[in-house]
């Protein structure tokens, strides 16, 4: 067991995050769900911090909370009918789904117990949103670009796909 | 001091408990809800390794930015096709969509 302000803190952000986490994959309401997922995402916001890495912190705050759940919920609301408690949630899967989780569980445990890593303890010589930036526009200058390609065309597909087809249109 | 097996312990807990959701949920808004655990799951990952193995690069967090993005490119995609499906379909349930199955 690990002492200290900054275990505790480690404790509290895993078990709200696993608790709401499950609770995500297992409540009934759908819209419940989105709800939990929040509460996901702000506790992982919370691990960012304790790693030290403010800027993603930020940024997951930003997109996950505030525009992926958004979607999401928009979504849940658009196909309303189908979020009543009385329709069954999960499929006859459980059980088994349950087996193969448990075992990769214990496979990655074991792996993760098995391995050593190659730990380095030098301190960064600066914050992370200076290193970021400076990363973003040198080195990953390219994939920076390429990922604003692909979230025009995400953006552009999703309007396309969604739209409703020319004769309902009129 | 919080170690790096910690959190990637962490991270394959919330990863397993996402391919649980996959697994198992009927609804396509809960498989993508599961999805997005398992992306936030593989994010905690990249940035401890950024922190413990690599403290003076920021390469780990760089790729967990182009996680997220693709992610919520993803997820706006996924939606939308959730909207079309339940417009053709009228539900939204994986196990009722199957036209496309012989």
């Amino acid at each position: 067991m690990l002492t200290g302000v900054p275990a505790i803190i480690f404790y509290i952000l895993a078990a709200v995050m696993i608790g709401s986490a499950v609770m995500v994959v297992s409540v009934k309401n759908i819209f419940h769900s989105a709800l939990f997922l929040v509460l996901c995402f702000f506790s992982v916001a919370g691990i960012y911090i304790l790693l030290e890495a403010e800027f993603l912190a930020a940024v997951q705050v930003l997109i996950y909370v505030g525009a992926i759940t958004i979607l999401m919920i928009f979504a849940i609301m658009l196909t309303h009918r189908l979020y009543s408690a009385k329709i069954k949630q999960s499929n006859e899967q459980v059980i088994p789904g349950l087996i193969i989780v448990g075992a990769l569980l214990v496979a990655t445990l074991f792996a993760l117990g098995s391995t050593t890593w190659k730990l380095s303890f030098e301190t960064p010589e600066a914050q992370s949103v200076v290193g970021i930036g400076r990363l973003l526009l040198t080195s990953y200058v390219l994939p920076f670009e390429v990922v604003s390609v692909v979230l025009l065309t995400a953006l552009i597909g999703a309007v396309i796909i969604a739209s409703p087809p020319k004769a309902e249109r009129e | 001091m919080v170690g790096l097996s910690h959190y990637l312990t962490l991270s394959a807990i919330l990863f397993c408990v996402g391919i649980f959701g996959v697994l198992t949920r009927r609804n396509a808004i809960g498989i993508l809800m599961s999805i997005e655990l398992m992306f936030n799951a593989v994010n905690i990952n990249f940035v401890a390794f950024s922190k413990f193995v690599t403290p003076t690069g920021f390469v780990g967090q760089i790729f967990a930015i182009f996680v997220i993005t693709i992610a919520a490119a993803e997820a706006t995609v996924g939606l939308a096709i959730v909207l079309l499906i339940y417009r053709n379909c009228k539900g939204i349930n994986v196990d009722q969509i199957n036209i496309m199955k012989w």
